[in-house]
């Protein structure tokens, strides 16, 4: 069983807090603290294994974490999950974050909208369920479903910077002052992943199916009303000195589904 | 309209959504607080408007504040709005809410049932999915009863998406409602072959994680697993079905066998890491299970081991950390595998990584000998000195701890240098294991009678530089050590080189600054060395030298006096007042020092870790006889005792009324007093001195050790335990050299050893450096061999210890809403009867005779199947249908094992063969029994009831009614716990239930619950003991003393605590008084807070509930040595099912047999007292017939029976 997913950053921020058991929140953050804390310590090149013991019961659990660039993923278990299974899990959940959102790194859990670019990454290679295992070698592609090796680049999930190559992009637009975490998306994508503690799909072409559907409906639906007020902090956004009193309505919504498919 | 529309949408434009929301606390970064508050207070605004979508936005917000650490339950109820919401959008993000923050304790969580059914029967798969997995997270065992049923029927839905997400939440389910497990199972089975990768691996996931808590229970579905391991292609199952035979192989060795292929070929074969890794993981698990008869034994170990090594020679650090990790199991029962790779393993203890470091010492455990245990050590110390995090040095000296008093110091040739390392540890600072320390050196000075004159010179070293080691650290690390280093000095003071020196460091006023429990021992052991004192002193005619000893002690002591620790200012009073009268006797020149060191006369034997527990009841102690009467019989009693010597198992077998002779009460006495003696830990009562004379004799069976010292005794102020490696070695050389010489003519003798385990080859050579007498701990002479931990009773996975072959009983079915009941099944007089039932339909009488028969053999054919597929070779590979399958495998058993019954064959293969919804056969059997059987009841309705009593049923015999037959109504929630007490603080509820192990105990479990806003600590239970009823206090305290309670309550909080209470006479009910004291703390201080309560124990809470087949029943109502009595009571209302299930409950009474409005049911007591009842239902009354061993007891039982049933 899987007792508790955390992704946090850098610096100890969460941006996913998923506990299969109940604490109370002060707990959680405790949690959290502590778990960034112990994590933090640990180079890059060492195993990513812990035994936190004292944080989340007893002996029998264990942390396994994985960390991309400006994220780190946690995952609590108990001794009934395999190691090297949760750190392939770790691996397709990111690579599913990745597809849905492009790249994955801290501003694509912050920042979500040209989620539309997807289909562009192309070559979808089906995630065969061998594939999906830990091998010792392999290469890594986006979209490819290999699973970790032990060489550095393993770490993060692109070879190249990009990460930082975005931040510049989006800095540059000028619209990077602050940050949004999705939270919402993020758990959607989760629950299709493990579900109530347990691993519910590992082929990530199942589970981008999934959220692509529930991403349909939900625009069918005209998503959340946020949608207007989404439009109103894109104009703030552009730091107009005044919001004009008559905007048309029928213009943002057509502008609307590009700017946001999550809230 | 459309403009107000417009109006509408242009207001919610100017909410914050969550961007805003986040924006907004970026840029508050000073008074974070304060603006969050701010926004919770505009969005309690939004969420009490109309519009969903303005309230599904504010839950959005409130979802990210909950990841931020605030508390949200204040808007449970509007999340339950935003679930009900028509739209998939605001539905998600209503149930993403709830499944944050929602838990058994969320009040509002029972309104949500009809909107979650609602969902699940939903045709939007969407919606369906939603609603699961919220459900995941927040299902509550009401919740879980009530939707079992609707979660069912998903599993076989058409979309495997929903299947999927069904057949996992099933776990979930029975988590919380164990009673589903049983109706369920089968279906769960089913999805084991479902076409659907996704969900078979999902079903497979939740039998692993069921079978993972009670294994035994799942053996015989190792059949399936086999095959669907030889068959599977993914990789996540396979790797989940190897962990599952990793569990089960430990019950059933042969299944062991049978994996090792199928693993070995999967560890050839796969590329895939993370399943090699567990394929060895359970090859190692099956080597574990097996004994050495296997003949290719040791190539599976070789295998194994060979691979691990290349996981640990990986520069994957993961893989080199696993790869440890599993060799530490394989060290266990092959440790000279192990041994071959210590080049490796010492090689990663210098690995950067902590946990790799970890793992290899772990391993270094088995890696030691006597000839490398100082060279590995002398290594440990070096990391020791180098580490720096406190938690890694912690490790590493319980590590060394470990590895050097291992099987009993097993591997210690020199104790000088375990005693100098032991030393050197003292230095660390910081340490939290100064008491591991201590530990060991009281052990080792005790033990090792030959070190004490070495120990006790180190330790008066200790104690001399104790201001250095109590001032350099906290509370409750290093000065531990001194405790050990004071009792050491005291004790065994005879050794001393200046006791005056030590006595002056003992009494320093800095002493003063130790913790209380290590002043006391300072105290204590401050009179053993001033005895030894005035006994040297006095022999060597100094009577001066002993009044300045005295001096000393009457100018030091008041300062222990002063203490606050009370132990220490009563030892301390006391002493005080022994050496007032003792100077006044030297006055007069008497002399004292004989009677004085009589106090302490006598030897301290070490006693075994568990022996208290394991004292048997004595011989003779019947907790059932009368105390007053004299036993019946005494001819031959005399004998006994000595034939308990030689006949082990007649002792053991039949428990006797033994007259307690007094030979065995001194010895019992005798263990007892050595037993407490030697625990330091215990705080001895000076004996008095006749009984030190009686004593004496005891010490005789101790071996006494010859010293022969190879190495000269001197102490060299702190020792550096490396010269001791260096002697060591020099000595080693010596001794070879001279082995040479003598050409092993001589053999030297080895000291007795415990375990009497045979050193290795390479370990023959050394000889250890004393001849060390080890004396064994002291176990009392006739202990138990069981060793078993209970288990905790609080494990929410034992209630899911569940037969699952057991065939399904009528009273097993998942709870149905009462308008689908509508379609149950009804009475079968107006149904068809299915063909095979038909078919099968023979006189009534024989053919029940005969379904019992063949019912039984269903069950022995269980264990059968696995049997017979363990016997064979694996079933053919490519087997056609997965269904036929396995009805072959059972109809090729029942061929071996009852080749006459030939027509139960056809009869399952028709079964199977009509089987459209694919039932296992066993199941749809099942169904078909039950409607004949009601078939029956109404038919023999109005018969003699007599004759019906007498007819065993082994279904309702076996499951006492709990859920309800289907067509009764549901049964209203009934709880045991009744109400103690309450007060402003904190409510208590409580709970008495019968012990099942110990005859004439009882355990209370009490609820405490906080319903205050401050924090409870500190809470102690007192309750005043009467003659007949006593509470379980720990060891040592006295009956007035209260039972602190393990927890402490923050507001809001409740938890559990059991108090165990032992009973002599169960025939009446009892009352017991007592107190709950605790502190409140809140902001504004302390406060001291009682709370009286009155225990009542029932008789009831002395019942088991306990199954008895209705043979039984009536062989015991016939036995006619059982009293009558009955009660009678009118106006009852209730239906007779509930009335039952109620009995059963309050009362722990289990049905027998029911019939109509009439059951008899059983229970027995703690005592074994037998209680029938039969219970019949008139118009509107009750009327209840008893027959119990005991009057008194039956008549208490019914009256309690009849407060009962006056409620319903």
């Amino acid at each position: 069983m899987i007792q508790a997913i955390l992704v946090f950053n850098n610096h100890g921020k969460p941006r996913l807090v998923r506990f299969y058991q109940r604490f109370p929140e002060e707990i959680q953050q405790q949690i959290v603290r502590e778990t960034f804390h112990l994590v933090l310590k640990r180079d890059d090149n060492i195993c990513n294994f812990l035994e936190g013991g004292s944080l989340i019961g007893g002996s029998d659990y264990k942390l396994i974490y994985r960390h991309y660039a400006t994220l780190y993923f946690v995952f609590c278990v108990d001794s009934s999950e395999s190691e090297l299974g949760i750190l392939d899990l770790i691996q397709v959940f990111v690579e599913t974050l990745d597809k849905c959102f492009e790249n994955v790194c801290e501003l694509d859990l912050i920042f979500h909208m040209d989620k539309d670019r997807v289909d562009r990454a192309g070559c979808v290679t089906q995630l065969s369920p061998r594939s999906c295992s830990y091998k010792a070698a392999g290469t890594l592609r986006r979209g490819f479903a290999r699973m970790y090796t032990g060489s550095v680049c393993s770490h993060r999930l692109c070879p190249q910077p990009p990460l930082c190559h975005c931040w510049k992009e989006r800095r540059a637009a000028g619209c990077l002052t602050w940050e949004d975490p999705v939270v919402s998306p993020v758990h959607y994508i989760l629950q299709e992943v493990v579900m109530g503690g347990m691993v519910l799909e590992t082929n990530m072409n199942e589970i981008v199916a999934q959220i692509e559907a529930q991403n349909r409906l939900e625009k069918s639906e005209g998503g959340l009303s946020a949608a207007p007020a989404r439009a109103v902090s894109a104009v703030k956004n552009i730091n107009l000195p005044e919001i004009p009193r008559n905007i048309n309505l029928g213009d943002l919504n057509i502008k609307v589904p590009n700017l946001s498919q999550f809230v | 309209m459309a403009l107000r529309m417009v109006k509408g949408s242009i207001d919610r434009m100017f909410d914050k959504n969550l961007q805003d929301l986040v924006r907004g606390i970026r840029n508050h970064k000073e008074d974070e607080a304060k603006y969050i508050s701010q926004c919770i207070d505009e969005i309690k605004q939004e969420l009490k408007q109309d519009s969903i979508a303005v309230k599904a936005n504010a839950v959005c917000k409130l979802t990210y504040l909950q990841m931020l650490g605030y508390d949200i339950s204040w808007a449970a109820f509007n999340i339950i709005e935003v679930m009900s919401a028509s739209k998939f959008t605001f539905k998600r993000i209503g149930y993403l809410a709830a499944s944050q923050c929602f838990h058994e304790g969320t009040d509002v969580i029972m309104l949500t049932t009809n909107q979650i059914r609602k969902d699940l029967s939903s045709p939007s798969q969407h919606d369906t999915g939603v609603a699961l997995t919220g459900l995941s997270c927040f299902v509550t065992p009401d919740l879980a009863r009530d939707l079992a049923n609707d979660i069912m029927t998903l599993m076989s839905h058409t979309k495997p998406y929903i299947r999927k997400k069904a057949v996992l939440i099933m776990y979930k389910v029975f988590l919380k409602h164990p009673e589903s497990l049983r109706p369920a199972f089968p279906r769960l089975k089913e999805k084991l072959e479902d076409p659907d990768p996704g969900v078979q691996s999902a079903a497979v996931n939740v039998i692993c994680e069921l079978a993972r808590r009670n294994p035994k229970n799942y053996l015989s579905l190792a059949p399936l697993f086999f095959k669907l391991m030889t068959s599977s292609t993914n990789n996540w199952v396979l790797i989940k079905i190897i962990k599952l035979f990793g569990a089960l192989t430990p019950l059933e060795p042969r299944l062991g066998k049978k994996l090792i292929e199928p693993l070995t070929n999967l560890i050839h074969s796969t590329s895939a890491m993370s399943l090699l890794y567990e394929c060895v993981n359970t090859v190692i698990a099956v080597l574990i299970s097996l004994s050495s008869g296997m003949p290719n034994h040791s190539a599976s170990i070789q295998l194994c081991v060979q691979k691990l090594r290349i996981l640990i020679e990986d520069s994957d650090q993961n893989l080199k950390y696993l790869g440890l990790l599993a060799m530490s199991k394989i060290l266990k029962t092959h440790p000279k595998s192990v041994q071959s790779h210590k080049d490796l393993i010492l090689q990663c203890l210098d690995d950067k990584d902590e946990s790799i470091r970890l793992r290899a010492l772990d391993l270094l455990y088995g890696m030691v000998s006597k000839k490398s245990l100082m060279e590995i050590v002398k290594k440990l110390m070096a990391h020791v000195d180098k580490a720096e995090g406190t938690t890694y040095r912690d490790e590493l000296l319980t590590k060394i701890i470990d590895i050097c008093s291992q099987s009993n110091y097993q591997h210690i040739t020199n104790f000088e240098w375990y005693i100098s390392i032991l030393v050197e540890l003292t230095r660390l600072e910081g340490t939290r294991h100064g008491h591991l320390i201590a530990a060991q050196m009281l052990d080792v000075a005790i033990r090792v009678k030959a070190i004490r004159k070495f120990a006790v010179a180190q330790m008066s070293v200790l104690l001399d530089s104790a201001p250095l080691v109590a001032s350099s650290t906290q509370r409750n690390g290093i000065c531990e050590v001194l405790y050990a280093a004071a009792w050491i000095c005291g004790e065994f003071s005879e050794h001393l080189q200046e006791p005056q020196r030590t006595l002056e460091a003992m009494l320093r006023p800095k002493v003063t600054t130790l913790p209380g429990h290590i002043q006391a021992v300072y105290v204590q052991n401050v009179l053993k060395l001033y005895a030894s004192i005035l006994q040297q002193e006095e022999q060597a005619g100094q009577p001066e030298a002993a009044q300045q000893a005295t001096q000393l002690l009457l100018e030091r002591l008041p300062q222990f006096v002063q203490s606050a620790d009370l132990e220490v200012q009563e030892r301390a009073s006391c002493i005080l007042q022994l050496v007032k009268h003792v100077q006044k006797l030297q006055a007069k020149a008497v002399p004292v020092a004989e009677e004085l060191s009589a106090l302490f006369a006598g030897e301290l034997n070490p006693v075994a870790p568990k022996a208290q527990k394991k004292v048997p009841v004595p011989e003779g102690l019947d907790l059932d006889a009368w105390i007053n009467e004299p036993p019946s019989d005494s001819d031959s009693e005399d004998e006994r005792p000595k034939a308990m010597f030689h006949e082990e198992e007649q002792r053991h077998a039949k428990p006797r009324q033994a007259e307690v002779d007094e030979e065995e009460l001194a010895r019992r006495r005798e263990a007892r007093r050595q037993e407490q003696a030697s625990n330091p830990f215990y705080i001895k009562s000076s004996p008095s001195p006749h009984k030190r004379y009686q004593d004496a004799p005891g010490v005789e069976h101790i071996p006494v050790v010859q010293i022969d010292l190879s190495v000269p005794l001197k102490v060299p102020g702190l020792p550096l335990s490396e010269q001791y490696v260096k002697l060591e070695e020099e000595r080693r050389h010596r001794q070879k050299l001279e082995k040479d010489k003598r050409k092993k003519r001589k053999k030297e003798k080895r000291g007795r050893r415990r375990h009497g385990s045979l050193p290795t080859e390479s370990d023959e050579d050394i000889a250890p450096a004393q001849q060390v007498d080890i004396v064994t701990e002291e176990m009392p002479e006739n202990a138990l061999p069981s060793d078993e931990d209970d288990k905790d009773p609080n494990d929410p996975y034992r209630a899911l210890d569940i037969d699952l072959d057991k065939p399904l009983a009528d009273s097993e079915k998942l709870p149905v809403l009462k308008h689908r009941n509508a379609q149950a099944p009804k009475p079968p007089e107006k149904e068809d009867v299915p063909v095979v039932e038909k078919k099968s339909k023979k006189p009534k009488k024989k053919e029940k005779t005969h379904k019992e028969r063949s019912r039984k053999r269903e069950e022995g054919r269980k264990g059968d199947d696995l049997d017979f597929w363990l016997s064979t070779t694996p079933p053919p590979a490519a087997a056609p249908s997965p269904a036929a399958a396995t009805v072959r495998v059972q109809l090729g058993v029942s061929a071996v094992t009852a080749p006459k019954d030939d027509s139960e064959v056809t009869r399952r293969e028709q079964v199977a063969d009509e089987d459209d919804e694919a039932l296992e056969p066993k199941v749809r059997r099942k169904s078909t029994q039950k409607k004949k059987k009601h078939k029956k009841e109404k038919e023999e309705r109005g018969k003699d009831k007599k004759s019906k009593k007498r007819r065993p049923e082994r279904e309702e015999a076996t499951e006492p009614v709990q859920n309800g037959a289907p067509q009764e109504e549901p049964l209203p929630p009934m709880s045991s716990y009744c109400p103690l007490a309450e007060n402003a603080y904190v409510k208590m509820t409580y709970d008495v239930q019968g012990s099942l192990q110990e005859d004439s105990q009882v355990t209370v479990s009490v609820i405490l619950e906080n319903h205050s806003r401050s924090l409870l600590k500190n809470m102690e239970l007192s309750v005043l003991d009467s003659l007949n009823t006593k509470m379980a206090r720990p060891e040592g305290s006295s009956v007035h003393d209260g039972v602190p309670v393990p927890f402490q309550l923050p507001p809001g909080v409740s938890n559990e605590a059991q108090f165990v209470f032992s009973v002599q006479s169960i025939v009446m009910a009892q009352k017991l008084k007592g107190t709950l004291s605790f502190i409140a703390k809140d902001e504004d201080g302390a406060t001291q807070e009682k709370l009286d309560f009155k225990l009542h124990f029932s008789c009831s809470s002395y019942l088991l509930t306990t199954p008895c087949c209705s043979d039984a029943f009536a062989k015991l109502l016939e036995s006619g040595d059982l009293s009558v009595s009955s009660i009678k009571v009118d106006g009852i209302s209730m239906s007779f099912q509930n009335l039952l299930a109620r009995i059963c409950f309050h009362h722990h009474f289990s049905v027998v047999e029911r019939v109509d409005s009439c059951a008899s049911m059983y229970s027995r007591s703690i005592q074994g007292h037998h209680v029938c009842l039969l219970v019949k239902k008139g118009e509107s009354s009750v009327s209840v017939d008893g027959k119990c061993s005991d009057a008194t007891m039956l008549g208490n039982l019914l009256e309690e029976v009849k407060g009962t049933l006056a409620q319903c």
